[in-house]
């Protein structure tokens, strides 16, 4: 029987797969990477591309997409870390503006010191309303 | 005592709040499944991005990245605050806020500088109303009701490289933490630097990762998903704990109603029979003075 190695390709949102394999190849930064089982310790970033998987008794490789990631061998263990957006340096800058930009319209109306007096009635407020409506709620 | 036409037409109100309540519940307890159910699937990748970071804390001798180093001297703090983006959900953003707000009154009175970062339209105004410096912020239309990573690494990306480039020493995130449908727990946690448990474990590793291209760009990467993974989380729990505690509302809202319409038809009912009683002594009274 060959060697098998434990696949796992996970993202923030979902587990894409997990299951064994005798051979994988991964798109990696520096060109596609072949991973037999007992591969040396190994930490990499991946393009986006696919992952091909050579599953136990089946002939067809099995197909996984991924939009990079980063990418952990170890002697019995694969783990691909998948990004769920397509990431650049760039594509980062300009969402990081846009957050700082709804920020900044949002807050015109914003006040220079912290008013933690206000904030702290304002709550208080909120508090008591709930208090009394659970008070209403043992009433009934 | 109100005519029996306003007494109606007060059932009539009540019992159409009701309908409104008890299908806000509904969607909120479907909604609720889902939130729970991606919640769960954001776990693995957690899980496993802590290991492999925790491997890498140990494997990793020459190269330490600014995410692990505590700095002796913390001026001035970073605050992501994660709440909802609608209200009707009971106590939740009450009780997350609450907390922010005196951790912030702390921070304030030991002399260190705070910057926000709102996640959920209500975090937001709360924090603009109480004049705290935001400097970014993520609402409504930007994430609706699924955490969704790609909008969520620009508001992140701020804070971290506030703290990259030391305008903050430490990063904290607060949010809700789902317990269970009934109980949802506002925490806050610290962010950046990367707590003790990432190298907590003991079992010292005598090798090390080959990396590609280098060491340093690799763990880069890595150390900056594991905190967005960590954020991500931390959205998906709060949603989870939103969408509870809107169905716990809501249906606490819909039993309320009904109590009342109770209480409405008794009245009504009282009301009825009293101008019944009272219109029968009358025709007795005028047969009798016949």
């Amino acid at each position: 029987m060959p060697l098998r190695v434990h696949v796992d390709v996970v993202s923030a949102e979902e587990l894409i797969f997990s299951g064994e394999a005798e051979f994988a190849v991964f798109p990696g930064e520096a060109g596609e990477l072949g991973i037999y089982p007992r591969h040396t310790p190994l930490l990499t970033r991946v393009k986006p591309g696919a992952i091909r998987l050579k599953i136990p008794d089946r002939n067809e490789y099995e197909l996984v997409y991924v939009s990079g990631g980063i990418l952990e061998v170890q002697p019995t263990l694969i783990t691909l870390l998948a990004d769920t957006a397509i990431r650049a340096k760039s594509l980062d800058e300009a969402e990081a503006l846009k957050a700082k930009q709804q920020a900044e319209e949002a807050a015109k109306l914003q006040q220079t010191d912290v008013n933690y007096a206000a904030a702290e009635a304002e709550l208080a407020k909120s508090i008591a309303q709930l208090q009394t409506i659970k008070k209403g709620r043992g009433g009934h | 005592m109100a005519s029996g036409k306003e007494i109606r037409n007060k059932i009539k109100s009540v019992e159409s709040t009701r309908k409104i309540t008890k299908a806000m519940e509904m969607v909120a307890a479907s909604k609720m499944r889902k939130a729970q159910d991606r919640m769960r699937a954001a776990r693995p990748y957690g899980d496993k991005i802590r290991r492999v970071a925790g491997n890498l804390s140990h494997a990793l001798t020459d190269y330490s990245h600014p995410f692990m180093e505590v700095r002796p001297e913390q001026k001035s703090v970073g605050l992501i605050v994660v709440t909802s983006d609608k209200g009707l959900c009971g106590g939740l953003n009450t009780n997350i806020l609450r907390l922010a707000l005196n951790r912030m009154k702390e921070w304030d009175a030991e002399g260190k500088k705070l910057q926000v970062t709102a996640i959920g339209s209500k975090g937001f105004s709360f924090m603009a109303r109480a004049g705290a410096t935001i400097v970014s912020h993520l609402s409504g239309s930007g994430l609706g009701d699924t955490p969704r990573m790609d909008k969520l690494i620009g508001p992140a990306k701020v804070q971290i490289d506030a703290y990259l480039n030391g305008e903050i020493d430490v990063l904290y995130i607060a949010y809700t933490r789902f317990i269970n449908t009934m109980k949802q727990e506002p925490v806050i946690e610290q962010l950046l630097p990367l707590s003790g448990d990432l190298v907590g474990s003991t079992t010292a590793n005598r090798w090390d990762y080959v990396y590609e291209p280098d060491a340093k760009s690799v763990i880069d990467d890595l150390l900056l998903r594991y905190v967005e993974a960590v954020l991500y989380q931390s959205v998906a729990e709060n949603m989870a704990s939103e969408q509870s505690a809107r169905m716990v509302a809501m249906k606490s809202a819909s039993d309320n109603a009904k109590n009342v319409i109770g209480e409405l038809k008794l009245i009504y009912n009282k009301a009825r029979q009293a101008t019944i009683t009272k219109e029968l002594s009358e025709i007795v009274g005028g047969a009798a003075a016949v």
